[in-house]
């Protein structure tokens, strides 16, 4: 199993080039693909479990001269995550949708590589590789079936990744500059002697850092893009998506509990202003949510608030806060997804109505939907019993203690009140207050209702299973936020890397 | 030598932020074209610039230049190589199904719908 930690972005890289030389099997071929990469990714957990921390050297360069990759209990988790929702995703992909537009196998297979590799990756420059692999086939996701909506969509997209990405490499081309190393690791053991003469450089290139992976993440002044571009994405497409701002929320955490933590350049990067743009962050979206016409547009703003409160337990730093965050994370991330594969029922039981939220004719199948929309919505609002209401009970506890804490309580609390407000009324529209005539039945192939229950099901098992899945959350964080064993693992015990002083 | 291919960077980026902010989808593009030459510039300088630096680890050879940066920015111009002509496509494309080539999918005062 040595070479297990490469297996979850070579397994999609392949499968994508095996359909495009053979298109008409990759239907069957993405779904040996993903159910491969659920057993790889259980497989990988069991691995992280005993709380080594595994690296493989890309090529056996030594580390920090070649690529590594990092294994360790987040990695594992986040690959895990990504499988789960990727299988939901595209269950409900082949029950037709797949077919509106060209490639979207190779593309969901090649995003999906992206991903785990962005989660695998052990250095800045990779990272930023994987970022752009994942972006590059989002864009072709994201335009999936065409029409004006996606197109205008796709522009502003595009356009705003594109300038991430820029700063991305500017942030990237100054710690080199100035660090001379681009490994996580490396830099974590360089930082702190870094000269007073560039302190300022790098100081500046973290922010950079951090702003472009706040831009991913979608925190307030850099989140406007993503409920128009969610709400306009294809279902399945938007149902992965729910990972994507998940990405941004990771990276910031690994570079900052890995790399920047304790230099004195990078000190009290992320304080006092993380705390009170991912408050503004749940506002915003509670807000959105509020005021959304369509169930597509309120998951949209759900992400947001999810991204908000993520945020807030990531600026509290320690290994407690973390730990919340990693109970909630994969909570939010399937509840968000099974939302948006809901809002596709709906929308295509409902014919022209779509998703709105309005009167319409009865829904065929509503048991079964309003079954799902009900503990959709129970586990999104964090109302008790599921898995909202432990995860929220946790990153509340943890925050309590912050200077900022009694506001975010309040703010988590009133934005669960309102989303279980507005989910209310979305489901009396969908289900209660319905005329008479049923809206012609659209024969709805069974794995897309299999994909809908295999995320509905996310809240019940997740809060079934909290007592494993929250202290796995905990080892991973304690892992995380020691440093010493991801350090030690990549460069050794005692490093010897030979530098050169650069003019 | 730095601190004129550092005025470029600047220049250049000044230009393609100007360019960014512009409305019409071309100059957009534009725009990040040039963006990323300074990027490309400014990752080249984290190599620091020299003519006489010996390009290999010849016995020796003392004061090396740094052939990491080369491969980095080769990797950034392939990536934002392939970025802008997606853009570009996607351009033509929203310009067929909106008929405008505003960023925002429709001229200025006129309803999106």
């Amino acid at each position: 199993m040595s070479h297990a930690p490469i297996l979850p972005i070579l397994l999609p890289m392949m499968m994508a080039v095996a359909m495009l030389l053979r298109p008409a099997l990759a239907r069957p071929l993405a779904v040996v693909s993903l159910a491969a990469q659920v057993v790889l990714a259980a497989l990988l957990l069991g691995l992280a479990g005993d709380d080594a921390v595994r690296v493989y050297l890309l090529g056996d360069w030594p580390a920090p001269y070649g690529i590594v990759l990092v294994l360790d209990r987040l990695a594992a988790m986040m690959v895990a995550v990504t499988a789960v929702l990727g299988l939901a995703a595209l269950l409900h992909a082949i029950g037709g949708s797949d077919r509106e537009g060209r490639h979207f196998h190779p593309l969901f297979q090649l995003q999906l590589a992206g991903l785990n590799g962005a989660f695998l990756t052990g250095d800045v420059f990779n990272l930023f590789v994987f970022f752009e692999i994942l972006l590059l086939a989002s864009y072709g996701l994201l335009m999936h079936g065409g029409g004006a909506a996606r197109a205008r969509a796709g522009i502003g997209y595009v356009v705003l990744n594109l300038v991430g990405s820029a700063l991305f490499l500017i942030s990237l081309g100054l710690v080199y500059g100035t660090l001379g190393t681009l490994n996580l690791a490396d830099i974590a053991i360089v930082l702190p002697g870094v000269p007073a003469a560039d302190q300022a450089l790098v100081r500046s290139a973290a922010a950079l850092m951090v702003a472009v992976f706040l831009l991913k993440a979608a925190l307030l002044p850099l989140s406007f893009w993503l409920p128009h571009v969610y709400a306009a994405a294809g279902v399945p497409v938007a149902a992965l998506f729910a990972v994507m701002t998940k990405v941004g929320v990771y990276a910031l955490l690994r570079v900052e509990a890995i790399g920047l933590a304790g230099a004195p350049a990078t000190a009290g990067l992320l304080q006092p202003w993380l705390p009170v743009l991912a408050l503004l962050t749940i506002a915003a979206g509670t807000i959105g949510a509020l005021a959304a016409r369509r169930l597509a547009l309120v998951a949209a703003n759900q992400v947001l608030i999810s991204t908000g409160t993520l945020l807030a337990a990531v600026a509290a730093g320690g290994a407690t806060a973390t730990a919340a965050a990693l109970y909630y994370l994969p909570h939010t991330t399937l509840v968000t997804g099974g939302m948006f594969l809901l809002a596709g029922h709906l929308a295509r039981a409902r014919g022209a109505l779509g998703d709105t939220i309005d009167n319409g004719p009865r829904v065929p199948g509503a048991l079964l939907l309003g079954g799902a929309f009900l503990v959709l919505g129970v586990a999104a609002s964090g109302v008790p019993p599921l898995s909202g209401f432990l995860a929220k009970v946790m990153v509340m506890q943890a925050l309590g203690g912050t200077a900022l804490g009694p506001w975010l309580w309040a703010g988590m609390l009133v934005s669960g009140l309102v989303m279980a407000l507005v989910l209310a009324r979305a489901a009396s529209a969908f289900f209660w207050e319905v005329g008479d005539a049923a809206a012609p039945a659209a024969p709805e192939p069974r794995r897309m209702m299999f994909a809908l229950l295999l995320l509905a099901a996310a809240g019940p098992v997740l809060a079934l299973a909290a007592a494993p899945v929250a202290s796995y959350a905990r080892a991973a964080a304690e892992q995380l936020h020691a440093r010493q064993p991801y350090v030690e693992a990549v460069l050794g015990a005692r490093p010897a890397v030979q530098r050169e002083t650069r003019p | 030598m730095a601190l004129l291919v550092s005025i470029a960077v600047g220049l250049l980026a000044a230009c393609g932020i100007y360019l960014l902010l512009r409305p019409r989808v071309f100059s957009v593009i534009l725009g990040l074209t040039l963006l990323s030459y300074a990027v490309n510039a400014l990752i080249f300088l984290g190599g620091r610039l020299g003519a006489t630096a010996a390009p290999l680890a010849l016995p020796g050879a003392r004061g090396l230049a740094d052939p990491l940066p080369q491969a980095l920015v080769l990797t950034a111009i392939v990536i934002g190589f392939g970025m802008t002509a997606y853009l570009v496509a996607l351009a033509l494309r929203a310009r067929a199904e909106t008929g405008s080539d505003h960023v925002d999918g429709a001229e200025p005062g006129e309803d999106r719908r």
